[in-house]
């Protein structure tokens, strides 16, 4: 089985200001991480790998400094990594991204694509079931728990919902879309730190992919950010000195007030 | 390019002690408990292995990388510093350093896959700083040498399996012929003794060893007869590296804690950081902790790059930054103040671990005895 895991590098909100005069995002001095989702999609692939002797690819589209990311992966036990940069890429949105990843994927054939629910930058939660689409391939989102069942040669995805849980057996080509919750992502290791050293990344730019210019980049992109604003939170505080039970009302008054229930 | 391999393993390293490490160590020293669970996961990560190389299932990494896990480890907690140092540089080192090809592939893949833990023992009740004294003897014959004696604060003792051991095995002109041998746990005759009951580094395991007539194969001598002061002395001039980098990690604990806290802490109406006796204690403690750094990782070249100085960068590494983590941690105590002598905070044990800095693997004395001769000598 060969699995790709597509991943992507963001800023690590944790550590994340936004700048209050211009509303933008203060990336300076802000470190770089795998997005949380997917480091859980490269665990779940690793797992598998453990399991059942598949291999695990990962690759991310991304400017050179995200090598770091796939470097990262490669220390964890991911057998090899391809970073997906060109020029041509740049302004990509979900749509465009998602036509570049999948082109990619069907250039190196897979078998499984692994890929985070959602990053923690954008929110989207699109470039996923997005890639699945043009792959025309079928997709499980919300993945909670993903197994292989070695009698019927079929990877077991459980589904997580707000209310319930759905368990799918699938056989073939298909992407799952990863919850954090599935597992916790396994430290980097000694052995696979010192050995990606001597791995290269490989380098896909758009030269090597089927793709038309129309629809990739910022002009392939439909999607167009008019303006961004930062939620303003209002800080009034109301300080009420009551019993209890006069407290309680007084809560749900405020509340009802307010629409809020 | 980017070295990767240094900043990959810089994020892994600290990543673990911070999440796995550090929320144990107040509950290790309490209940002086050697932490084994953090030794299974570091050993599945590879860092009982770390400049073991590839052949023998160690990771092929490098010193600096070694050195780094000792004091990012020992930053949060000092018992789990010197757990791997003394694993690494008193048994691993050595057995790579002096062992022969048969020796390495039977004790190495064990030792860098953390399957089996490694120690060292020379010191004994009357072995102290006076190495030389030495009682325990092994007598060689027809096909293996008779060990009877016994050593005292032995680290990592009864959960190591794998023991470098130095004993007398003749006379010379100049006074006892001292050999070292590869001893495992496993040997008849060999026993744990009395577990000590310390001021610090209390998860430690630190145990009398007892050999009675401790048959250890020939094969087992390491290096050639008569080598064992010298392999044990080489072996110390890495150790103290080891050592100095926990010396350093438990420094920058304490003055992290310290930071921290004297930013938390108001006194008179305003936080005790805005104060400029505060504010001179921490640039004193962190002037020295640099300076301490500086020495760690200038022994740590020293030793890479097989520099002659080997022998004097340690001593001085390990004398500055032990004498550093005493200064600093007593020091991050008082800015806390009756806080900082409670076991509510980290300081007091860290104080505690302090101590011990100055006295292994050659007291602060030892260390300027090693400084002077070398500078007597020229």
């Amino acid at each position: 089985m060969k699995i790709i895991v597509c991943i992507k590098q963001v800023p690590n909100t944790t550590e994340i200001k936004i700048d209050p005069v211009t509303n933008t995002l203060k990336r300076d001095g802000v470190p770089s991480i795998i997005n949380p989702d997917d480091k859980t999609a490269i665990e779940a692939a690793l797992q598998l790998k453990e399991k059942c002797g598949a291999t695990v690819t990962v690759i991310t589209m991304g400017p050179m400094q995200a090598e770091k990311a796939l470097r990262e992966a490669l220390a964890m036990g991911a057998d090899e990594a391809f970073l997906l940069t060109d020029r041509a890429f740049a302004g990509s949105d979900t749509l465009a991204t998602s036509t570049i990843i999948a082109a990619a994927i069907k250039k190196l054939g897979a078998d499984v694509v692994f890929c985070g629910r959602q990053a923690i930058d954008g929110d989207t939660a699109q470039v996923g079931p997005q890639i699945a689409e043009h792959l025309g391939i079928p997709q499980i989102t919300y993945a909670a728990v993903v197994d292989y069942c070695n009698e019927c040669d079929a990877l077991i995805v459980k589904r997580e919902f707000e209310d319930r849980y759905q368990t799918l057996k699938i056989q073939g080509q298909c992407l799952i879309t990863i919850l954090s919750t599935l597992a916790k992502p396994r430290y980097m290791n000694v052995w696979d730190i010192v050995a990606q050293d001597e791995k290269e990344i490989g380098l896909i730019t758009f030269a090597d992919l089927d793709l038309d210019k129309a629809n990739i980049g910022l002009g392939g992109s439909p999607t167009k950010v008019k303006s961004t604003a930062t939620k303003q939170f209002n800080k009034t505080i109301e300080t009420l000195e009551l019993d209890p039970e006069s407290a309680a009302k007084a809560i749900v008054d405020a509340l009802k007030e307010r629409h809020l229930i | 390019m980017a070295n990767y391999k240094s900043v990959l393993f810089e994020q892994m390293i600290k990543d673990f002690a911070e999440t796995e490490v550090k929320p144990l160590a107040a509950e290790v020293d309490e209940q002086e408990r050697f932490p084994a669970e953090t030794v299974e996961k570091m050993a599945k990560m590879g860092m009982f292995g770390i400049i073991v190389p590839k052949e023998y299932e160690g990771a092929g990494g490098d010193y600096n990388m070694y050195i780094s896990a000792v004091e990012e480890l020992s930053k949060h907690c000092a018992t789990t510093g010197v757990i791997l140092s003394a694993h690494t540089s008193l048994c691993v080192a050595p057995i790579l350093e002096y062992g022969n090809e048969e020796q390495r592939r039977k004790y190495l893949p064990d030792l860098a896959s953390g399957r089996k833990l490694g120690a060292f023992g020379l010191t004994e009740p009357n072995a102290g700083t006076d190495a030389a004294n030495q009682q325990t003897v092994a007598v060689e014959m027809e096909d293996h040498y008779l060990l009877n004696g016994s050593k005292i604060f032995i680290t990592n003792a009864g959960y190591a399996s794998t023991y470098i051991i130095i004993a007398i095995t003749g006379k010379t002109p100049k006074g006892p012929e001292m050999s070292a041998f590869i001893v495992e746990k496993a040997f008849e005759g060999f026993s744990v003794g009395k577990k000590e009951k310390k001021m610090g580094i209390r998860g430690s395991a630190t145990c009398e060893l007892i050999f009675e007539n401790v048959k250890v194969p020939k094969e087992n001598l390491l290096g050639k007869r008569g080598d064992g002061f010298k392999i044990a002395m080489k072996t110390l001039d890495g150790g103290r590296i080891g050592i100095a980098a926990q010396a350093l990690g438990i420094a920058e604990g304490a003055l992290d804690s310290a930071i921290g806290y004297v930013k938390s802490r108001k006194q008179f109406g305003r936080s005790i950081s805005q104060f400029q006796n505060t504010q001179f204690q921490l640039a004193d403690m962190a002037t020295k902790v640099a300076a301490a750094k500086g020495l760690v990782y200038a022994a740590v070249n020293a030793k890479q790059n097989k520099l002659p100085t080997l022998s004097v960068n340690a001593a001085q590494a390990k004398l500055f930054a032990a004498e550093t983590a005493m200064d600093v941690t007593t020091k991050a105590v008082q800015l806390h103040g009756g806080y900082g002598y409670t076991r509510e905070y980290p300081v007091e044990r860290m104080m505690r671990d302090a101590k011990i800095t100055e006295i292994y693997e050659g007291t602060s004395e030892v260390q300027r005895m090693v400084i002077s001769g070398a500078l007597l000598r020229k």
